[in-house]
């Protein structure tokens, strides 16, 4: 063994025969290649089966019907999709203020103890699982009133909103020079008037990526409306109603024995993912073009 | 200039409200979580995680067999999204041609933008059917596994086996971007200084770049890990729901997160329903507990970075 290894610094036996460590460092620098590989191909499996057995099931009454009991010709799911655009309204009314003027402080106050203890736990925030939330959700908002509710379910998706409106604003304030807030201030602005309309001004493209980001985030949530929307098969877009909701509609399709609902599934699930690739995609484009490259 | 100051001021207590909404809500979270599961932690106390029992109409709750499944699922998970998520992230960072990187990195990324329930629906109608005709006859009698503990039983489909694969592709972009990041952070003349003693590739990656790299990558694994201990839809729709502990990947069973979901709405009784947010308030202090231990450890290398 002495006569084929030697020892570096550190205390590591190195082989000496050179032929060897090449094709050692060949083979693992090919097997990074198919790791690479391997990793895009589930990505290009789900979004192959989502193209084909769903654009077969996908019509124009998907968008306008009601959904059918099996058997049924022509059923769509036009209440779930109008669910989920209520869903999303009220999520974002409620968690884009809060997130973008949690930001707007983490940035202002960038550095103090305060900030850094709000950043820290806004990304435990963000790291609780949904059904956690949507528990939460449900003991406070659900249990007292005896009865679920869209309101309920866009409040549990806000919350989930928050942290990710939160960290995305602060980064993107954190790119706006500070030569621009000093400009501003020794024109004569007031400080509120400096950050809501020079500082923020310039980085809404940037918050808008970040507020698109987490749009796309909660569209898909599912497990929080178990226990607050619920899911309802007639129209409603009373917020104190249960309420359709897209993702809650392709899990009792996809849970159902039944092959015309596992289409209506494919069909939901096709015009789920496009509208979240679509939000994400664009978010990201919207960056890239001012900052360069792509931010998330 | 009375007005501007108030004005000042106005503005300054707002936003800090906003912000002391983060903690207020974590707050609320915990109190919350734990107040709904008070009935069945109160009856069956710290035993609630080791029994096994789970009786709804005689009202004897247990949740030993979800925490199993969730950590068996789990640890399933990371065994086969790390090679993966760590190798790509090798390949980005170090070997990938410019004109690759972006569209790899950006593939790998979406991934993460794929809701749960599309997962779970992929799962149902291509993954399961796939595993019960090809991958566990494979294993089982091509490979002659069949007779060991891990791979016996009958090939279902719905399955440990299933939701470990599942969870993998779902946490796989949230370890390699982390991986990315911190490999990104590792200074350029510590690969140059590996080089230029003579280290081939492989060597310069192993003795100099993931050294340094390391507690930010472990820290990637452990998020990775917070995001599939939590997973609900997706592992609900494939993992068959059966409140059993078997040592075969080939058996069904329950995770905490899929039990609740799956029962919530047959819940009959109160204490059937505490019993699951029991498990609930569970799931949360873990969760919070390998949250923690992520952002710690990947702080400390990447702080300078990101934070």
């Amino acid at each position: 063994m002495t006569q084929s290894t030697a020892v570096v610094p550190g205390g590591r036996r190195v082989p000496r025969n050179v032929t060897r460590r090449r094709v050692v460092s060949a083979v693992m620098i090919v097997l990074t290649y198919l790791a690479a590989a391997a990793a895009t191909l589930p990505l290009i499996f789900i979004l192959a089966n989502l193209l084909r057995q769903g654009v077969g099931s996908l019509h124009w009454h998907f968008f306008t019907s009601m959904p059918k009991p099996v058997g049924e010709e022509g059923g769509g799911m036009a209440n779930a999709i109008a669910g989920t655009l209520m869903l999303i309204t009220i999520a974002s009314a409620i968690g884009l203020p809060i997130g973008i003027g949690a930001g707007l402080f983490l940035a202002e106050q960038r550095g103090t103890r305060v900030a850094n203890v709000v950043r820290f736990l806004s990304d435990v925030l963000n790291g609780l699982p949904s059904i956690v939330v949507g528990i939460f959700a449900w003991q406070l908002l659900v249990r007292p009133f005896h009865h679920f509710s869209a309101l309920a379910g866009g409040i549990a998706l806000a919350v989930m909103m928050i942290p990710i409106v939160a960290r995305t604003t602060e980064e993107m304030i954190r790119l706006v020079p500070v030569s621009l807030r000093e400009a501003a201030l020794a024109l004569g602005y007031t400080r509120w008037r400096t950050s809501l309309s020079i500082v923020l001004r310039s980085a809404l493209p940037g918050i808008v990526t970040g507020a698109l980001v987490a749009v796309a985030r909660i569209a898909g949530e599912t497990a929080p409306l178990l226990f607050t929307a619920f899911g309802n098969q007639f129209w409603s877009t009373s917020p104190g109603q249960p309420i359709a909701a897209l993702p809650l509609q392709i899990f009792s399709y996809a849970i159902s024995p039944y092959d015309d609902w596992h289409a209506q599934a494919w069909a939901g699930a096709l015009v789920l993912i496009a509208l979240v690739l679509v939000i994400s995609v664009s978010a990201r484009f919207a960056t890239r073009s001012r900052y360069g490259r792509g931010h998330d | 200039m009375n007005t501007a100051d108030a004005g000042d001021r106005a503005y300054r207590v707002t936003v800090a409200a906003m912000a002391m909404v983060v903690p207020l809500l974590l707050l609320l979270v915990s109190v919350e979580v734990v107040r709904a599961g008070w009935p069945a932690l109160h009856r069956f106390g710290i035993a609630f995680f080791t029994r096994s029992a789970w009786d709804a109409v005689n009202g004897d709750f247990g949740a030993a067999p979800a925490v199993y499944g969730t950590i068996v699922s789990s640890i399933l998970a990371l065994v086969l999204a790390t090679p993966l998520a760590v190798g790509s992230a090798l390949f980005l960072s170090e070997f990938a041609p410019r004109w690759l990187q972006q569209p790899v990195a950006f593939l790998v990324d979406l991934l993460a933008a794929i809701p749960s329930v599309v997962y779970g629906l992929w799962g149902i109608l291509v993954l399961i059917p796939w595993l019960r005709e090809t991958v566990m006859p494979f294993l089982a009698d091509t490979l002659k596994l069949g007779n060991t503990p891990l791979f016996s039983g009958p090939a279902y489909g719905n399955s440990m086996l299933a939701a470990g694969i599942i969870l993998a592709i779902m946490i796989l972009p949230y370890i390699a971007a982390v991986t990315r990041e911190v490999l990104l952070a590792v200074p350029r003349s510590q690969r140059e200084a590996a080089l230029a003693l003579g280290a081939t590739r492989w060597e310069m990656i192993r003795d100099a770049v993931l050294p340094h790299a390391r507690s930010g990558i472990i820290g990637g694994i452990i998020l990775g890990l917070g995001r599939a201990l939590g997973e609900t839809m997706a592992v609900t729709m494939v993992i068959g729901n059966t409140h059993e502990i078997s040592a075969s990947l080939f058996s069904p069973g329950y995770t905490m997160a899929s039990q609740i979901a799956n029962e919530f709405s047959e819940a009959t009784n109160d204490m059937h329903i505490s019993a699951l947010m029991a498990v609930g308030a569970g799931l949360f202090a873990i969760t919070l507990v390998v949250n923690l231990l992520a952002r710690w450890l990947v702080s400390r290398v990447a702080g300078e970075r990101t934070a």
